[in-house]
């Protein structure tokens, strides 16, 4: 390897001057054409031999190296009228507005100019962002209107964004421009924001352009031999073509109108050159009406020259392909297909000690195996190795060579799921060559880089120097990892069928004869243990492979939590007791040695170290494949199974949820009609006076109609629809309130209506009778104002009390929510219910069952929708009410509220969905993809800022946390110092744990 | 866990020293709870001091760990597991609350207004249980408008005014002093014509000063505000009645500015829950708790109570988000991110109009968002890159400086 010989420690930025452009220019560009008709480069066009080459076969006019080595050289332009860099448009005019438009001084005295100069000063010694306090000199100064030097009253300066600036009604132009910027002295440009070590106001006026040599904007031959320009080149034809018309017309002496239109589009052409989405530019464009990238559009964004080829760069010796499972590989290994291996190499330094093994390599060459691909000789020149130059190389060969070998077995590599969200989505894998196309990986550590065998590809790379293997196989190996940073758990550890398969093993009552048990024992290539000459129990298989001393208890997934916990002699065997290495009581299940969650896994390697705990997963989890294997596990429909009973105990149950729901929809109503009436929002029906409407209205909710002939009568109805007890008190109040509407309509129309405290009624004599005659048509929301209804409501209100409410509004919320809230309550109880008694149906010898209750894969939750009920489907987080106007589905009434007319899917997967239920669910499941898109945009971005804050932040050698700059964030990291990833769920230690072990010795 | 005798919590400090380990201060209270709880000897104390002490210096962090960038995965990575489900309820059912990712996002954002602002109120050791207290507090804080004192309200085209009458029963029951609501009114209507209960209490140009009335007498108060004429313009438009109808039925008369609503709840004391909130105008009441009352919005902490505060408030309040969503993730990495939001003193956010744009370096800034501003700025300001964080040197492609590239190897010169 070749040592680092010169390290870059800063890079400083400036603006280039027009005499450094000039100097660093190999050449002046004067024609716009690129090429003349032979294919060759114009002498000064933009494609002129001496900007460098691309074309391996011609040499740099300049340096003279061929193309390929030559790295180009600058060119320039020459404006023939000066014009504003865009990106200082802003700038230039901030300075316009600050200084004198006299004698370009700053508007500030000589005492403001000192102070703001020592501040200046002291921000830059701290190595402190200048920008809050340039920022605060440019508001300031543009606040005065007479120079402190020359007396000159200053006129405001105007900029019509980008770069037109306008003083008065007068368009400056940059030539004015800079002859005022050039005036402004060193001192003040400091003030001004433009450093005067590498900058002067005036260079942000261009008057020459560089030109980026050809490797820049290099063109490309299509397929036709059509030769096709870069963007960057096109605009420099335009820029050229303007120059050399407008330096044509100035020396004709064409009129000044022509000369400033040609002026202006040169200054476009440089804008679009610099920044093509500068706004309030129309951004320049190719034939195709594609908008053309120019210098920002390459360096901005995603896709730009800094996240895309700076901070993210493309590498060799890596390898991507699809992943799928290998349950008989180490979490530590990864399998690797012989094409990869064949073609991803290990550089293998030849030294006297490794020659012979190198010579093997070299001699299979490129296409057998555990080969060779290519040799760097001394002389630093690769040969790639051929079964014809094998044996000239062989010979040669010698300690100091560097042989490009295949990848083999227990090599270190770096294996890579996207999105790499966490540190463990990189690992380092010991690699295993295996058949076939695929990487193969163990299951466990399937958790950490989220992965699946769906179609997940995973990119793998390999590590070039000694130094970079060391480190990875000392910090990146899975093993190392087990135990997420996260939250001081394990990440690592067995998922479904490992857990199904420990728990059948390790069940109650799970027994297997000698025979048996060593067939398992030998399939999961443990070491055979003894004969016993008797059955043997799984707990004392899964015993195996316990560290000899383990001591610990812990309640598994599958407790029930029962009250009182019956400790070692639960009845579901949940209650697990390790003594001595020994399985003593319990089931082994996702709490033992899952990941996430593994008790039994975080133990091990937080005491017995991380190769111990490798250890233990592989062996368990083949033990547990190999139990599950010759136990049996099959699983289908028929598992979720119920009773005829329970079938219509559910059924009874949804029913009353329904029925619920829809006298919560009526009690709803009601209020609503209350409300409205109380409001005096209520419309009155045709022929009825207000409390009439309000009556009927109220009886319709209750489904009866009272026709004006009145068959049914008030006193029907209140005897249906209210208890006895309070039947006598409202029919007292109607009666009265009738009675009080017939007193008021008689005080009214012999005008001996006495105003009620707070009522005007001294309304004019019109206003009156008007009211009166409405009233008596009973045609009260006709009336202007609401005095007089207000009056009749307080009256009957009074009267009627709020007898009338039912649902009542949950303070601070509105009617509508409170049902909303009210119906998702009694539906999800209703769900919840039928699934218990979905529940106390399944058994623990069923296998769909085994697999929810142990944690291996599913849930309780996902049984029962199968076999009771489905649930409500939810959109936007709350009930479905979308669709068609005022209603979901045309299936349905016009503001039907009922738990069907709002997706609450009564039936179960397995009884199979009606249309409507289908249709509601479908839209549930839309609803949660859309949120899953939107989701991890929204994370993504937080990531890549939470990222970006903290990646200098690390932990110095007297442990405290520092950024780079050398801000102290904390004195010491999390308030103790304390690694995550080696605590103990974020404790140090477990103090309760460490005192019963105390005890027990 | 603040009553345990300094007597112990001395005792587990000496035999610590003994050991030669400074615990942090919760490791001995926790070790001090432990020795009460499972009534210890002092020889087994001992060895638990021992014991503990092999733990803690077995699991340090180790210089140079990157833990910046472990923090801020913890954290963002459980982002892709939470919901977007904006509001829930949480433990009050009256309040809705931002939860899930988008409140992770508002405090990582250090947002000076959030969506769903909320308050905590708790009540000293003399109040907490009275409940008449407790009320009139909480009438004190909630938001009362005219609108909700109303007796009638009339608007009078004909004689172009606006006509309320308070209710005084519902004035009593807000816990209310007339005579401040008269002084409301005619503060905040000083152009406009107000005539109180029928001329008996007159009132020239507004000049109402020093009306009072005797509350208890009178049930019902009549008050007529007319706006004044305009000599300007022509007569008083309908819409001005209207326009000016509104605002008298919005017109804030009690309450806390910013607090909407406000829910009285009883666990094993009142607590009151608030829409809203304002922390400096609630601390400077009455009777209140000022230790525990507390808000959500984290801004108003910072202004309030300073930096320090700020940073617990963003620990507490990111954490409540995650354990809500049944994430676990290390209270450590929060703390970091908590911290380095607030390490200058002011709650800057994290990205670009934050940390991330106030970063020392060019290429790192760049790199991150405004690419082309920050390198134009940095030419004419003539910055230097010193090339000390992590993305300047893979842009250049050297080492990082952190982790295993924060130490280079001196070979000795023989």
């Amino acid at each position: 390897m070749k040592p680092v010989l010169k390290q870059i420690s800063q890079i400083a930025f400036g603006l280039m001057s027009p005499e450094n452009i000039r100097e660093m220019s190999v050449r002046k560009i004067e024609t716009p054409d690129t090429y003349d008709e032979d294919g060759y480069p114009i002498e000064r066009g933009l494609m002129d031999p001496h900007l460098g080459v691309i074309d391996p076969s011609l040499k740099c006019k300049t340096c003279g190296s061929k193309g390929g080595e030559c790295q180009g050289h600058f060119g320039s332009i020459e404006l023939s009228r000066p014009v504003i860099h865009v990106g200082f448009g802003d700038t230039v005019y901030k300075i316009l507005q600050s200084t004198c438009n006299k004698c370009s001084r700053i508007l500030f005295n000589e005492n403001e100019i000192e102070t703001y100069t020592a501040k200046i000063n002291e921000i830059m010694k701290n190595g402190e962002s200048l920008t809050k306090t340039i920022k605060e000199i440019y508001k300031e100064a543009k606040t005065r209107d007479k120079c402190p030097y020359c007396d000159e009253e200053q006129e405001g300066i105007k900029i019509d964004k980008p770069i037109s600036i306008m003083e008065g009604g007068y368009k400056l132009t940059p030539s004015e421009i800079r002859e005022r910027l050039e005036k402004i002295t060193n001192e003040d440009s400091l003030l001004l924001g433009v450093n005067p070590k590498v900058a002067r106001p005036e260079w942000m006026i261009l008057t020459v352009l560089p030109v980026p040599p050809v490797t820049v904007r290099p063109s490309i031959t299509l397929e036709t031999g059509e030769r096709s320009e870069d963007d960057l080149t096109h605009k420099l034809v335009d820029i050229l073509r303007i120059n050399q018309r407008l330096i044509e017309n100035m020396e004709a002496g064409a009129p000044q109108l022509i000369v400033e239109d040609l002026w202006e589009l040169l200054q476009y052409h440089v804008i679009t050159y610099f920044d093509n989405e500068a706004s309030g530019i129309p951004p320049a464009r190719h034939r195709s009406k594609r908008p053309l990238k120019t210098l920002t559009q390459r360096l901005k964004g995603k896709e730009g020259r800094f996240r895309s080829n700076l901070s993210g760069k493309r590498v060799n010796f890596s390898a991507r392909t699809v992943i799928s499972p290998d349950p008989n590989i180490s979490i530590n290994e990864v399998g690797v297909p012989e094409t990869i291996a064949k073609e991803v190499t290990v550089p293998v330094h030849v030294n006297e000690w490794n020659i012979d093994e190198v010579k093997k390599y070299i001699n299979n060459g490129s296409d057998v195996h555990p080969g060779a691909n290519y040799v760097i000789r001394l002389d630093e020149r690769k040969i790639r190795i051929y079964d014809e130059t094998k044996e000239a190389i062989l010979e040669k060969l010698e300690p100091g060579y560097i042989v490009e070998r295949h990848l083999k077995d227990g090599d270190i590599v770096l294996f890579n799921r996207q999105p790499s969200l966490h540190r463990m989505s990189m690992m380092a894998h010991e690699v295993k060559i295996l058949p076939y196309k695929t990487f193969r990986l163990n299951l466990c550590v399937c958790p950490p880089y989220n992965a699946d065998f769906d179609g997940d590809e995973m990119n793998m790379h390999v590590f070039q120097t000694d130094e970079s293997r060391a480190e990875a196989k000392s910090l990146m190996r899975v093993q190392e990892h087990i135990i997420s940073p996260r939250f001081g758990g394990p990440i690592i550890g067995a998922i479904h069928d490992h857990i199904s398969g420990a728990y059948l093993l390790t069940r109650k009552g799970s027994t297997f004869t000698e025979e048996q048990a060593f067939q398992i024992i030998r399939k999961a290539k443990m070491t055979i243990p003894k004969r016993k000459n008797r059955d043997w129990d799984g707990k004392e298989l899964f015993s195996l492979l316990l560290p000899d001393k383990i001591n610990m208890q812990y309640k598994a997934e599958i407790c029930k939590n029962c009250d009182p916990c019956l400790g070692k002699k639960c009845h579901y065997d949940a209650y697990v007791v390790i003594e001595d290495g020994e399985l003593i009581t319990g089931a082994i299940d996702e709490k033992g040695y899952g990941s996430f969650s593994g008790k039994i896994l975080d133990k091990i390697v937080k005491e017995y170290g991380s190769d111990r705990t490798r250890q233990f997963l592989d062996e368990s989890t083949s033990l547990a494949i190999s139990g599950i294997m010759k136990v049996g596990i099959t699983t289908s429909t028929h598992d979720e199974d119920i009773s005829e009973e329970a079938r219509k105990e559910i059924q009874k149950l949804l029913n009353e949820a329904e029925d619920n729901v829809d006298q919560l929809v009526k009690d709803y109503e009601i209020d609503q009609l209350v409300e409205a009436y109380e409001n005096g929002v209520l419309e009155v029906l045709p022929g009825r006076n207000l409390n009439e409407t309000f009556k009927t209205k109220i009886m319709q909710v209750h489904g009866e109609t009272r026709d004006k002939s009145g068959e049914k009568t008030e006193n029907d109805f209140i005897m249906e629809n209210y208890p006895e007890r309070e039947r006598e008190g409202i029919q007292d109040h109607l009666n009265k309130a009738d009675e009080n509407v017939d007193q008021l309509v008689e005080a009214y129309e012999n005008d001996e209506l006495e105003a009620l405290p707070g009522k005007s009624l001294n309304e004019t004599e019109d206003n009156v009778d008007q009211l009166v005659e409405a009233y008596e048509n009973d045609e009260l929301e006709a009336l202007p104002g609401k005095s007089l209804n207000e009056t009749f409501k307080m009256k009957i209100m009074e009267v009627l009390g709020e007898d009338y409410k039912k649902l009542k509004a949950l303070p601070g919320r509105s009617l509508k929510e409170t049902l909303e809230m009210r119906i998702m309550q009694v539906l999800g109880e209703a769900r919840d219910k039928s699934g218990e008694i979905a529940e106390n149906n399944f058994k623990m010898d069923n296998h769909s069952v085994i697999m929810a209750t142990t944690g291996a894969r599913a849930s309780m939750l996902n049984l029962t929708q199968i076999s009771a009920c489905v649930g409500q489907q939810s959109v936007r987080g709350g009930r479905i009410n979308r669709g068609y106007i005022e209603r979901t589905l045309p299936h349905f009434r016009k503001n039907e509220l009922t738990s069907k007319a709002r997706g609450f899917v009564h039936s179960s997967y397995k009884e199979g969905l009606n249309p409507s239920e289908f249709y509601f669910h479908a839209m549930g499941g839309r609803d949660g993809l859309v949120d899953t898109a939107l989701r991890t945009a929204q994370s993504g971005y937080m990531q890549r800022r939470l990222v970006n804050a903290l990646q200098d932040v690390s932990v110095k050698d007297n442990g405290m946390v520092t950024d780079n700059r050398g801000l102290i964030i904390q004195t010491m990291f999390g308030e103790d110092g304390i690694d995550p990833a080696k605590s103990d769920h974020g404790k140090v230690a477990d103090l309760d744990k460490i005192i019963d072990e105390m005890r027990v010795k | 866990m603040g009553n345990i005798d300094q007597e112990i919590i001395d005792k587990v400090i000496k035999i610590a020293k003994k050991k030669k380990v400074d615990f942090p201060e919760s490791y001995v209270d926790d070790i001090a709870e432990a020795y009460i709880r499972r009534e210890l000897t002092d020889k087994e104390l001992e060895t638990l001091i021992v014991r503990v002490k092999k733990a803690y210096e077995s699991s340090k962090v180790e210089s140079g760990e990157a833990i910046g960038t472990v923090a801020a995965q913890s954290v963002g990575e459980p982002g892709t597991q939470m919901t977007m489900k904006t509001f829930h309820y949480a433990g009050v059912v009256e309040l809705n609350v931002t939860l899930g990712l988008p409140r992770l996002i508002e405090i990582v954002d250090a947002r000076k207004t959030i969506s769903t602002p909320t308050m905590t109120i708790y009540f000293d050791e003399d109040h907490r249980f009275d409940e008449e207290f407790v009320k009139k507090t909480a009438d004190e804080i909630a938001k009362i408008t005219i609108n909700d004192i109303l007796d009638d309200f009339h608007v009078d085209y004909v004689q172009k005014n606006v006509k309320i009458v308070i209710n005084q029963e519902k004035v009593k029951e807000k816990h209310l002093e007339f005579n401040d609501i008269l002084l409301k009114i005619e503060k905040s209507f000083k152009k406009h014509i107000i005539d109180i209960d029928n001329n008996k209490i007159t009132s020239v140009d507004g000049g109402l000063t020093g009306a009072r009335i005797e509350a208890s007498s009178i049930d019902n108060i009549k008050i007529t505000i007319a706006p004044k004429l305009d000599k300007r313009t022509k007569g008083i438009q309908f819409r001005d009645i209207r326009l000016l109808a509104d605002k008298i039925r919005n017109l804030q008369i009690s309450g806390v500015k910013d607090v909407n609503k406000v829910i009285i709840r009883k666990d094993d004391q009142w607590v009151l829950n608030t829409e809203g909130s304002n922390l400096s105008a609630v601390l400077k009441k009455e009777g209140i708790d000022k230790e525990r009352t507390t808000t959500n919005h984290i801004h108003e902490i910072y202004t309030v109570l300073g930096v320090e505060a700020a940073r617990n408030a963003i620990i507490k309040e990111t954490v409540d988000t995650l354990n809500e969503q049944g994430l676990s993730v290390d209270i450590r990495h929060i703390m970091l991110v908590a911290d380095m939001m607030t390490a200058d003193g002011t709650a800057k956010s994290i990205g670009r109009h934050g940390i991330s744009g106030n970063k020392s370096s060019v290429l790192s800034r760049a790199a991150f968002e405004e690419t082309g501003k920050h390198l134009l700025h940095a030419s004419i300001r003539g910055e230097v890159d010193e090339l000390t964080g992590v993305i300047e040197n893979i842009i250049i492609g050297q080492p990082i400086p952190v982790g295993t590239g924060s130490v280079g190897i001196m070979m000795k010169n023989k």
